[in-house]
């Protein structure tokens, strides 16, 4: 390798600590560098999360008092559909006489229900195989099989607790947090106290 | 391309390697501004504003790019977007003031380095190539940010595009139609404003690799020096890595200490308070100015007021284009076989006391309402300015008698000293 | 060849740019003055000193006196100036809790639809609506004004030079015409619906003056004068033009830290590096 001096006067390089401390030096700026650089990233990477408006309307509240039983509404929550549903009595007998060991995601219609409302089924409206959209909360759709809900697109069928029973969905409809503010009212993205 | 005795790439681990085999990526670099580049030992802090302007261009190219995501370069909601960013989005509104100061000091340290240029005489040969490239990237820059100050899409946006494209509608037979043109409509609208956006988001891409070709181009002579003596043996240069990596490293800490004072600070110091007040083409600002790093070209639009041959107007603009396209003729112009000011007497004082005071007034009369003093100040900076590129220069080099050069950069280095050496030992710091 | 070109095209630019100076001096000198004197040039004032708990680069905002100022705009300045690009929901960083805050935003009656029959109506507001506008459009408040339309005041404490403290001047600057004005500038009395204020750029106002003393009542029972007012109401606009403003300035003593002491490392290591290659004086 060159020298880099000209100087005429070769003199042993400082050995031992003398190269130790000068290697301290330039390893504490690069590092220093290295962290100020990485920093740099926080604002570059958490820019791309969900700004505050996204945030502030995270979740839905909705007022049920109109929903009459048999019937079901779609609402929209975090900009997906969103299914709420008024059981009938027929409905919720159908949903527990199935063994819940026979189902592909085993779950009662008890654990997918709150305490005191288990005639009210909150599910997001979105097949859990492929992301579609399922017919059968409007009047006059195909609610499949079981008598739930159907998903057009490969044929998924739920039945009325939102599980599914036939058809390449893995899972059961996607019941999202929410809790009961009051008897007519719940809040759709919120965790139930 | 280099000095036979820059340092050679030599990679030991076996992916160093294999790379340089099949990519030599790492070679390229390692020859561009790593060890294998010999740079002349006497550069002084003057040569810190070529990397920080490559600094400066990555930092708007980042901050750019991460703004676009949420930017919506529409005239009915540009404006909005752009609070949406300063209000909601995480971290916005430091993206946008980093993005926003970062093109003021992108100008600040392009026009150092421009200064430095000039007064070095680092654009005579054999580097007129790199200064050539040099004035098309300036040129690139100086689209760029005006197009760039037009997407926020407030009062002086609006009112800025509208003069700017207006010069063109100056331009004998083919301007009015050529305006129109420009603007996809009578005047600045939804169609501009989208196009402004598509090239401003592509000029910093061409400016990239116009940016290549200018440290190619150095590359070939090898950079200049503050003595303008060229390298005449291996005494005279130092590896660009570590010595001004280092060097440069420093120099990057302390722009970064000053531009983060203004963007934390005083974010909006720097621009002007109208472009909070969304475009409204039925209200003018009550006096419309550009960004400050254009009033000097500003000023020189505005000193022509008196139609001569030619309408005044169109002498405005031509010389306002014409104060930076001399700028293409210097290697040229100034023939004296010296290049740095520090041997040229004459030349020196010019610069001093002509040149530099001549854009102090242009700078500070740009940015001031169109009424006198100004207008006149303006006037007689701008006669400075042509005549000194177009005039003085051309004939300094056969008026002035340069003062004696030293040797070699070695010997400027030493000094008269005859006893010193240049350094403790021979051993080089890598 | 190109500096015989050169030169002949810098004589042509410096004698067109030297024609036209002269033509200028001589209008001067055949006037008698450089710019002519206008009312707006002699009486127009910079904004008054005024503090704020958030001036400066340590400051902070005074939550007690945001929640005044969004008092007073909403109960006297919302008449007439919208808010459009803050968020009801924002008032959370005021201080209010998340209960308070939908209260509060019910408070504003916002544009809405019928979920029936499709027809535009209003309904109270929510914390993700944003502050809604006194006017349907530009053309009703206009109109409703005798054609000077009530600027948006989200940003106006950076819309203007000094911003805050021209909101402060502005509110409590309105007086009198001075006498010597009209006797210097007949032309420029105050015209019939304008009221005059030094602080105005043009120095007269279309907006009446807008607070007179307790006009509002304060809940934390600050005296609500004209002076507090404008000040609260100032700082209030000043939240809205930037809510990160503190944030921003937390952060850059961060990063000037961080910057100082690295910068301190880049030039230690840089001495260290070039060390062995500064010259010297040898020492036989």
């Amino acid at each position: 390798m060159a020298t880099t001096t000209g100087s005429a006067q070769p003199e042993a390089t400082a050995a031992g600590e003398g190269v130790r401390r000068r290697d301290f030096i330039n390893i504490a700026a690069v590092s220093a560098a290295g962290i100020g650089g990485a920093a740099t990233l926080i604002p570059l990477i958490s820019q791309m999360a969900p700004s505050k408006d996204v945030l502030a309307e995270s979740t839905t509240e909705l007022d049920i008092s109109a929903i009459e039983p048999g019937m079901a509404i779609k609402a929209v929550f975090r900009k997906q559909p969103v299914f709420v549903r008024n059981l009938t009595a027929a409905e919720i007998q159908a949903a527990e006489a199935v063994p819940t060991g026979s189902l592909r995601d085993p779950q009662s219609l008890a654990e997918r229900t709150k305490e005191g409302h288990g005639n009210i089924l909150v599910t997001m409206g979105v097949c859990t195989h492929l992301g579609c959209v399922p017919l059968g909360a409007a009047e006059g759709e195909n609610k499949g099989e079981f008598g739930g809900y159907f998903c057009p697109c490969h044929g998924s069928h739920y039945d009325t607790a939102g599980r599914i029973r036939k058809g390449p969905a893995p899972t059961n409809l996607e019941v999202p947090d929410y809790a009961f503010t009051s008897d007519t009212t719940i809040v759709i993205g919120q965790e139930s106290a | 391309m280099s000095f036979p005795w820059a340092n050679q790439y030599q990679p030991k681990a076996p992916l160093m390697r294999y790379l340089d085999e099949k990519l030599p990526l790492p070679r390229l670099v390692y020859n561009a501004v790593g060890a294998g580049y010999p740079v002349p030992r006497n550069l002084n802090y003057w040569w810190n504003f070529g990397v920080l302007a490559g600094f400066a261009l990555t930092l708007q190219l980042i901050t750019g790019i991460v703004l676009a995501m949420h930017y919506a370069p529409n005239a009915t909601v540009a404006f909005g977007s752009v609070e949406h960013i300063m209000r909601d989005v995480n971290w916005g509104w430091a993206l946008r003031y980093a993005h926003a100061n970062g093109a003021s000091f992108f100008f600040v340290v392009v026009y150092l380095h421009i200064f430095r240029g000039l007064f070095y005489g680092s654009y005579k040969a054999p580097r007129e190539m790199v200064w050539l490239i040099g004035v098309v990237i300036f040129l690139l820059l100086m689209a760029t940010a005006f197009m760039g100050y037009v997407l926020p899409w407030g009062q002086m946006s609006f009112w800025g595009a509208k003069v700017i494209t207006g010069l063109f509608g100056a331009i004998p037979l083919v301007g009015e139609p050529l305006q129109v043109w420009l603007l996809g409509g009578y005047a600045p609208d939804n169609a501009a404003l989208n196009r402004f956006f598509s090239l401003h988001y592509l000029l910093p891409f061409v400016i990239v690799g116009c940016v290549i070709l200018h440290i190619w181009a150095l590359h070939i002579p090898g950079s200049s020096n503050p003595t303008g003596v060229e390298v005449k043996s291996e005494s005279d240069t130092v590896p660009f890595h570590p010595y001004y990596t280092a060097k440069d490293g420093f120099g990057l800490g302390v722009f970064l200490i000053i531009y983060c004072v203004i963007t934390f600070f005083q974010p909006n110091a720097l621009g002007h308070p109208d472009n909070y007040i969304p475009a409204n083409p039925l209200a003018t600002p009550a006096h419309i100015v550009p960004e400050w790093y254009f009033w000097p070209f500003y000023a020189i639009l505005r000193a022509f007021t008196v139609d001569l041959i030619l309408p005044a107007k169109l002498w405005g603009v031509i010389a306002m284009f014409a104060s930076i396209l001399v700028w293409f003729f210097l290697p040229w112009l100034d023939k004296s076989p010296v290049r740095s000011g520090h041997y040229r007497p004459m030349f020196r004082k010019f610069f001093w006391f002509g040149l530099i005071p001549a854009m102090v007034v242009l700078f500070w009369a740009g940015g001031a309402p169109a009424e006198e003093p100004y207008v006149m100040l303006s006037q007689i900076a701008t006669a400075y300015y042509f005549l000194h590129f177009l005039v003085i220069l051309p004939m300094l080099s056969w008026l002035e008698r340069p003062e004696p050069l030293p040797f070699s950069i070695t010997e400027a280095v030493l000094g008269e000293d005859k006893k010193a050496v240049l350094g403790e030992n021979t051993t080089p710091a890598t | 060849m190109i500096r015989l070109i050169g030169i002949l095209v810098g004589l042509a630019f410096t004698f067109t740019v030297v024609w036209a100076f002269g033509w200028g001096a001589a209008a001067v000198i055949g006037q008698g003055y450089l710019v002519e004197e206008t009312a707006e040039h002699e009486f127009h004032e910079h904004p008054k000193d005024v503090n704020f708990a958030h001036d400066g680069a340590f400051g902070k905002w005074d939550l007690q006196q945001l929640q005044r100022g969004y008092q007073v705009y909403k109960e006297t300045c919302s008449a007439c100036h919208s808010l459009d690009y803050v968020a009801l929901r924002d008032l959370a960083q005021l201080g209010y809790s998340e209960a308070e805050v939908k209260a509060e935003a019910a408070n504003w009656t916002v544009p809405g639809i019928d979920p029936n029959t499709g027809e535009a109506t209003t309904r109270p507001g929510t914390p993700t609506d944003y502050f809604p506008s006194p006017y349907p459009n530009d053309i009703a408040a206009a109109a409703a004004n005798n054609n000077a339309i009530p600027p948006d005041l989200s940003l106006m404490a950076k819309a203007r030079h000094d911003g805050s403290a021209y909101i402060y001047s502005l509110l409590t600057g309105y007086q009198e015409q001075p006498a010597e004005l009209l006797r210097r500038f007949p032309d420029a009395e105050t015209g019939v619906g304008l009221y005059y204020n030094p602080y105005f750029p043009n120095l007269n106002l279309a907006m009446p003056p807008p607070l007179s003393d307790g006009q509002v009542t304060y809940a934390d029972g600050t005296q609500a004068s004209v002076d507090q007012m404008a000040k609260d109401v100032a700082a209030f606009l000043t939240w809205t033009a930037e809510p990160t403003l503190v944030k921003r300035k937390q952060t850059g003593w961060a990063v000037l830290g961080f910057l100082i002491f690295a910068t301190v490392l880049a030039w230690l290591a840089k001495k260290q590096v070039w060390a062995p290659i500064t010259p010297v004086r040898r020492k036989d």
